[in-house]
Order: structure tokens, then C-alpha cells, then sequence
């Protein structure tokens, strides 16, 4: 079966490995992505609520996560691409009183 | 009125030569056991505004000076054409005190009214009516006239984020901003612990080491609080809200907060809690990011509108400044028709650019800044929160 594409998933700068949805995503759907001038495909492997981040490579446990062209945290397991990324595979590391 | 024009707009002229977008009459109890008086004498006005609040006594040195600072900054605010200040009479901040302070730094119609002293609350609030109504009387009188926008101070404000603000109502706000400083006006940045991650883009654009040492200095003190009592920040930001709309981490939520100051515009100052600035351009305010605490510290500073942005939808407003509701998505501003002023949405769905937006934005703060009401002005809504430093003694 042929997943719909959509054309309006936002990434904020090119070098950004993440990018935001603008809708309700379903496993096996296919994004095309504005990262920079030129757009990319990836195929969503998990549900993704509409606002959220989709990972547009894979990370290993600890690497930095971009957005913004800036870091925005550290992935706390290992995230495929085209996972959820969220509060339960990236950890900020800025003001973590817990983590000292 | 010169509508549509981007140079001007109609303000009141004070006579101590700044310009006020609204023309209120403010109630101010100096003290927490002066709300309710406070209250009374404004509703039997009509045309008065009033706020509360839980300060005022038993607070720290510190504390107190700045909740002096914040009460006499709101008085004094362009947008308050009279002030009646309410003290008990037993408080740390006597009500006399915050009606001096601010005519140290304006020329208004200021009395003030001590319970304790008048006898009681019937009497108080019958003088207190008789003073309001004289002055309502005077401040009628007044006019808009053309001002240049080298008089306008605009507070820049985020809340209920989601993963969109930073992509479409903060940027669109932030053009904004850029053209009012251009023309010569001035932005005040807030929300230091929304800084936390993206300081030093912001740095970047400090006009000198200084002001960039001072900013690092702030955010440095936002995070060693959140890291000396040995919790996670996200606890506390970003917040419940934020997450469900997307926003994942603090850093994530601190590079779409600082859009809010545009692309161009230097850094000139940074302001304690209220404190007024000495310059034109972009300012950045030490506020938390709480959105009560920080617009009341904005407009205490001297800020005579507010433009807010918020993805999950918010309804806040300020008694004494109009806020300008900008949405990050079209979604929650239909269904939040009722509180939302301007949608930046079309930036999300490419129809629109930022710049598209960032300058319908400007012509509306402009005409808002003429006497156009906003959504939070029609319902009447008028938060006020005073930031505290340390405990109640």
C-alpha cells in the first residue's frame, strides 16, 4: 500500500535533525520534509501527535539532538529514524538538578 | 488618526513627556490587607481599573524594594492618567512612600489613603471615591495626539508554547519588534529561565562585553537556582502544556522564546525585575518565566503594550496595558477565536512568510496602540503578579 506524502513537516535550519509534524502521523506514512533548500523523505516508524518531533536520522543513547540549528538536548536511549522524539528518548541538559 | 501609517500613532502626551496608548485610572493598594478597599473604590467608578496582590509587608529587604519598585513602576506607567494608592496603615510599604515614587517620576494626579488613618473601610472608600471621580473628571479632558514610535515601549511575552511558537508567532513578533526598533521604539525581552540554552545567540548581539557578561550573569543565576535544589527543571518547564504541544526540553523551548527578539536588533541593556530602561532598542527584563510575573514586570518597567504569543491558547491580560494575543497555529485560533487577536498559522501552512505576518502584526499593534481594543481588553481581564525573591518572614 502507497502511504499519502505530506509536504509540511518544518525543519527550522539545515542542519536540524529533527523536524516538527503539522499533523497526526501514523506509522508507514511517508514525510517530505523542508530541511534547507532541498526536501527529504522519511518514513514515520511511530504515531506522531500533530506539533511534534519526528527524528530525521538515527541516533545512539547520549548523542546531541538539533533543532534550530542549535543543540536542544541528548537522546536518553536509542532513537531510529523516523521515530517520536519527545520527553521519553531526549533529556535537556541545561538547570538538571537531578543529574548532579 | 493616521491609520495604516507605520510611523506614527495617536497617544496621550504626560506632561513629564512620555505617551500613554490608554487613559486608565489605577487603584493600587500598597499592601496585601488594602486589596479589598482597593476593590471597592474602583467598582464604584466607572472607568477605573484596580489590581491585587499577596505583598507589601513582612517581606525581606530585597523583596521589599521590589515590590516597591513594581507597585510605583505601575502607577507610574504612561497608560495610568491618575493613581490613588491604598495603604492599611501597619505595612512595610506605606501607601504614601509608592504615591511619592511615583511623582518623583511623573507629573499625574497621584493621591493616596491610609485605612487605618480615615477610619475604617466605609470611609476610606467614600474619599476614596470622591478623589476618583474628580480625577476621572480631569483625565476626560485629555487627548490623543500624533506620536512618534520612538515612544513606545513594547513587552514581548510567550506562554502556553507549543512546538509551533518558535516556528511561526515568535518570529512573526520578532519582525515586529525589528520594525518598531528601526523607527525607533523600544522591545523589552523577558523570562530569564527561557533564556537557559539559547543565551549566547543572544549574547552575540549585546553591544558591548558588558551587557553580554550581564545577560550571562542573569541566566547563570536562573540555573544554578533550579540546579542548588537538585531537581529536574522540567518539572517546572517547560510545562505540562508545553510537552503536550510538543516542546520536549527547556533549550528547545529557549531558541523559540528568543525569536521573540527578532533577527537584528541589538542587545543594549539588561533590567532588574521592573526597572525602566535607559535606552532605546532591544532590552532584555530579569523575569521569570511565570507570564503574570513577567508582563506586570514589563509594564512596571515602562512598557505600554504587550504582544503574546501562545500555541496552546492563553487568555491573560494586563489592567493597565493592552495585550495582543499572536497564535502559532490556526487550529487553536479558531477555537480560541475569543481570546486570540492575530493568527501567525499561515506561516505553518506556507501561506504566508514571517515577514507577511510580522508586518500585519505591526500595523495592528499600531492601530492597538491608537486605541483599538484588544480581545482581553473587551472581557476585561487584568492579571497582576509581583515576582518575589525569598520567603514571607
Amino acid at each position: 500500500m502507497t502511504a499519502p506524502e505530506i509536504h509540511n513537516a518544518h525543519c527550522v535550519t539545515a542542519e536540524d535533525d529533527v523536524a516538527s509534524v503539522v499533523r497526526n502521523i501514523e506509522p508507514g506514512e511517508v514525510l517530505s520534509i523542508n530541511r534547507g533548500d532541498e526536501p527529504i523523505k522519511v518514513t514515520a516508524v511511530t504515531a506522531i501527535p500533530a506539533g511534534h518531533k519526528i527524528a530525521l536520522r538515527d541516533f545512539k543513547r547520549g548523542e546531541n539532538v538539533i533543532k534550530y540549528g542549535e543543540v536542544i538536548g541528548a537522546a536518553s536511549e536509542d532513537i531510529p529514524k523516523g521515530a517520536h522524539v519527545h520527553v521519553h528518548n531526549l533529556e535537556g541538559l541545561r538547570g538538571r538538578g537531578d543529574k548532579r | 488618526m493616521n491609520s495604516g501609517s507605520d510611523s506614527v500613532f495617536m497617544g496621550y502626551t504626560r506632561a513629564d513627556g512620555s505617551v500613554g496608548i490608554r487613559n486608565h485610572l489605577l487603584v493600587l493598594p500598597s499592601v496585601v490587607c488594602a486589596n479589598d478597599t482597593a476593590a471597592r473604590i474602583a467598582l464604584q467608578l466607572n472607568g477605573a481599573v484596580y489590581v491585587t496582590h499577596q505583598h507589601g509587608c513582612a517581606q525581606l529587604p530585597s523583596d521589599a524594594a521590589q515590590t516597591k519598585r513594581t507597585l510605583a513602576g505601575f502607577g507610574a506607567n504612561p497608560n495610568v492618567a491618575a493613581c490613588i494608592v491604598v495603604g492599611l496603615g501597619c505595612e512595610t510599604i506605606q501607601a504614601r512612600e509608592v504615591a511619592e515614587e511615583i511623582s518623583k517620576i511623573t507629573t499625574k494626579p497621584v493621591a493616596h489613603l491610609v485605612i487605618q488613618e480615615e477610619g475604617g473601610t466605609l470611609a476610606t472608600t467614600a474619599k476614596g471615591v470622591r478623589i476618583g471621580r474628580e480625577m476621572l473628571a480631569e483625565i476626560s479632558l485629555l487627548h490623543r495626539e500624533e506620536q512618534p514610535l520612538s515612544k513606545l515601549i513594547l513587552g514581548l511575552e510567550c506562554g502556553g508554547s507549543d512546538a509551533w511558537s518558535g516556528l511561526s508567532a515568535n518570529p512573526a513578533v520578532g519582525n515586529a519588534s525589528d520594525r518598531l526598533i528601526r523607527a525607533g521604539g523600544t522591545s523589552i525581552l523577558s523570562e530569564t529561565q527561557e533564556m537557559i540554552g539559547a543565551e549566547h545567540l543572544l549574547a552575540k548581539r549585546a553591544v558591548n562585553p558588558e551587557v553580554a557578561e550581564r545577560l550571562f550573569s542573569v541566566v547563570r543565576h536562573a540555573e544554578e537556582g533550579a540546579l542548588a535544589d537538585g531537581v529536574d527543571i522540567r518539572l517546572a518547564n517547560p510545562t505540562p502544556g508545553n510537552r503536550q504541544g510538543g516542546l520536549t526540553t527547556l533549550e528547545e523551548k529557549s531558541l523559540g522564546c528568543i525569536s521573540k527578539a527578532g533577527t537584528e536588533a541589538p542587545l543594549q541593556e539588561i533590567l532588574a525585575f521592573a526597572e525602566h530602561p535607559s535606552r532605546h532598542g532591544l532590552i532584555f527584563m530579569d523575569t521569570p518565566g511565570h507570564d503574570i510575573e513577567s508582563i506586570t514586570g514589563m509594564v512596571a518597567g515602562g512598557a505600554q503594550v504587550i504582544l503574546f504569543t501562545t500555541g496552546r491558547g492563553t487568555c491573560t491580560g494586563c489592567p493597565i496595558a493592552p495585550v495582543i494575543k499572536v497564535c502559532s497555529n490556526t487550529p487553536t485560533f479558531e477555537r480560541m477565536s475569543d481570546n486570540m487577536d492575530v493568527d501567525a498559522g499561515p506561516v505553518i501552512a506556507g501561506t504566508k512568510t514571517i515577514d507577511d505576518i510580522g508586518k500585519a502584526l505591526f500595523e495592528e499593534m499600531l492601530r492597538v496602540c491608537s486605541g483599538k481594543s484588544t480581545k482581553s481588553e473587551d472581557l476585561g481581564y487584568g492579571s497582576f503578579a509581583i515576582n518575589r525573591i525569598g520567603p514571607t518572614q
